[in-house]
């Protein structure tokens, strides 16, 4: 997200100094090496049905899947990303966190439970549940591989900018082949570990990157004499002329009116894209009953907070023992924030460590967006709308999932490649303003409105996902930006042309309530009525979990 | 989602059966647990961090205002959103455990015991 500031074309510059890239790439080939041994030896165990590839059989534990979600949810942007806008932006980066913390109150109250016990492996089964099959899976599945592509690309084209900064790969074939490398490690994830194997690997990133960041914190503070005021004064110092606005907000976003829009158009996106995520919904199935995804979410809510206090610390921290005029001149500018601050504290092992626990979070989140878009294709498009449900024994549509993964991950490895330098962060803000838009309302409306039907619910999926796409090709993050004295460059996606007319970089504030709406309109002015029976027997079964899929793993 | 795979040898529940289950008064007063709870704390903490961001938009100078040392009312004002997502967790999940997992478990058994 917070890479949209960064732009990742600034990396093609020499690596971070004082970084050592032979050790580098031996902590990370170490955690390459770790999670593969774990990911073989867990899916031993595994009965290789859909249920064990697509959830792991919903045998994990509400702590263990709240810890896979924090590790599936923390990206890249998370941490070097919002570190490095906090150390440059001040107040405005921790403007974020807040977002993407608060995001998870309605994943706890409204979805995570409910979903739970209305589901089997994809968002469409919780449509699917009461509508007609076949348009409604459709649908579903449009919008989460929408989503998880556009999310995809992103992960995959900032390893490039990750390779530039911490091993020193600076020519584009040499980051061609490494985006290549984290792409086949992620295939290989999904297809010896199916969702088993792919959560253990989240499991593990997220204990080593809380612990990594946690460690910095109190290195930080300690060096502060955990006095959060003297810290702040001193990135106040460090900060020049405009230090003290660091402090407060607006340094970014109070520039003007139409900046001051597009930051609430972000915050609502932020708020409501999170429990529309596929990628986090999907996780909601790997545990045996609602009161496990309860606690799942709450394991997840504690540690993704204490990580964005955490992130709060570091950037104010790079921003006081660093220096912003450092940051601003290292390779990647603001991503190189918390890697700098690694490197002022531990010297070249921290941040060798720091540097693989960076590259393990892009591994780890790939692996669970393809193993996301690979369940819809396979359970939604192929098994219930080609098929009709009608596939032939169990292994199939498993064959066709991991052929989707396969896929999946040769086109995230060609996109990462091509996309490898360009702007395109603008894809995060884009998958949560789809999800926002095109998931939430739809998923909302299904859980508690009796009258919702088919028609509102394609209404409000494609609706929502075609004006979210027409008004970010129309807004100026794809076109028409002035051009930035500083780079010769406007920060626009394309260059020398101007087709925007839609105003806000963000937009959620026009398209969320916009999706809303049409699912409205969409169940009253449809032709079909909702079927009360279903209705009731999705209601019980929602708030109850009677017959609910209960674990298969012993 | 197929009935038959829980209730194996047992007759699936009509559509008729569900409504009338619904419609039930244990799972009236379920519902109501449930609704009356998580609508107003859901615009309630949407209101708070609208404010929230509201304020960091068009109040900065009040955001700007110093408490303690460096502290200002922003920086709290911040830490105060994590303190209250914290906090609706930590009490929902009480509120659960009390006055829906007893409720839903009882309608559950009732109707898995049904069918046997």
């Amino acid at each position: 997200m917070t890479a949209q500031h960064t732009g990742t074309a600034l990396l093609a510059a020499a690596g971070v100094e004082g970084s050592n890239p032979v050790l580098n790439i031996g902590i990370f080939g170490g955690f390459v090496i770790l999670t593969l041994a774990i990911v073989v030896r867990v899916s031993r165990r595994a009965n290789r049905g859909a249920a064990d590839f697509y959830t792991a059989g919903g045998g994990f534990s509400g702590q263990q899947n709240g810890i896979a979600i924090s590790g599936d949810y923390l990206s890249a942007a998370s941490f070097l990303g919002i570190a490095g806008a906090i150390a440059l932006n001040g107040y405005d980066g921790f403007l974020y966190s807040v977002g993407f913390l608060v995001a998870w109150l309605i994943a706890l109250l409204l979805v995570a439970e409910l979903l739970r016990n209305t589901g089997r492996y994809t968002m469409g089964d919780v449509l699917a549940f009461r509508m007609r099959q076949r348009p409604v899976r459709a649908a579903a599945a449009t919008s989460t591989l929408t989503v998880s592509f556009f999310y995809l690309l992103a992960q995959m084209a900032g390893a490039g900018g990750l390779v530039a900064l911490l091993l020193d790969i600076t020519s584009k074939p040499g980051q061609a082949v490494v985006i290549a490398i984290v792409g086949a490690v992620m295939i290989a994830y999904v297809l010896i570990g199916g969702m088993r194997g792919t959560s253990w690997v989240q499991i593990i990133k997220a204990v080593l990157l809380i612990a990594g960041a946690g460690v910095m914190t109190v290195w930080v503070l300690g060096l502060y004499g955990f006095n959060l005021s003297a810290l702040l004064g001193d990135a106040v110092a460090h900060g020049g002329k405009a230090g003290e606005a660091l402090l407060n907000p607006g340094k970014q976003y109070g520039k003007t009116g139409v900046s001051r829009i597009d930051f609430i158009s972000l915050a609502l996106a932020l708020v409501l894209g999170t429990a529309g995520l596929p990628h986090v919904l999907m996780r909601f199935y790997t545990v045996p009953t609602a009161k496990e995804a309860r606690s799942s979410v709450v394991w997840a809510i504690w540690l993704i907070g204490i990580f964005y206090l955490f992130t709060l610390v570091l950037g104010y921290g790079a921003g006081a023992i660093v220096g912003p005029d450092e940051i601003k001149k290292a390779p990647g500018a603001a991503n190189s924030a918390a890697p700098l601050l690694a490197y002022a504290l531990g010297g070249t092992v921290l941040l060798g460590i720091i540097a693989a626990v960076a590259f393990a979070t892009i591994l780890a989140v790939v692996a669970g967006l393809t193993i996301t878009a690979s369940a819809s294709f396979a359970h939604d498009i192929y098994a219930n709308v080609i098929k009709r449900g009608k596939v032939d024994g169990k292994d199939e549509e498993v064959k066709v999932a991991r052929i989707t993964a396969v896929v999946i991950g040769i086109v995230a490895i060609l996109g990462g490649i091509l996309a490898n330098g360009q702007n395109i962060a603008f894809l995060v803000a884009l998958a949560f303003a789809v999800a926002a838009s095109a998931n939430l309302p739809t998923i909302l409306y299904s859980l508690f409105w009796r009258r919702f039907n088919t028609s509102g619910a394609l209404w409000s999926i494609y609706g929502g996902l075609g004006i979210t796409v027409l008004l970010i090709v129309f807004s100026p993050v794809v076109s028409g930006k002035p051009i930035d004295p500083a780079t010769g460059r406007s920060p626009s996606m394309l260059q020398g042309v101007d087709f925007s007319w839609f105003p806000l970089d963000n937009p959620g504030l026009v398209s969320i309530p916009l999706s809303f709406l049409l699912g409205y309109l969409g169940t009253v002015l449809g032709k079909d009525r909702a079927d009360q029976g279903k209705y009731a027997e999705m209601e019980v079964r929602s708030l109850t979990g009677v017959g609910a899929e209960r674990s298969t793993a012993h | 989602m197929s009935t038959a795979e829980s209730a194996a040898g047992r007759p699936p529940m009509e559509a008729a059966d569900w409504e009338t289950v619904q419609a039930g008064p244990e799972f009236q007063e379920l519902r109501h647990r449930l609704r009356s709870v998580v609508f107003p704390i859901t615009g309630g903490f949407l209101a708070w961090y609208l404010v929230y961001v509201l304020m960091c938009s068009y109040a900065p100078a009040f955001m700007a205002i110093k408490l303690a040392g460096n502290v200002n009312v922003g920086l709290v004002f911040g830490l105060l959103q994590f303190v209250s997502t914290f906090g609706i967790t930590t009490w929902y999940v009480r509120y659960a455990n009390r006055r829906l997992d007893p409720l839903a478990g009882t309608l559950r058994d009732e109707l898995e015991g049904d069918r046997a």
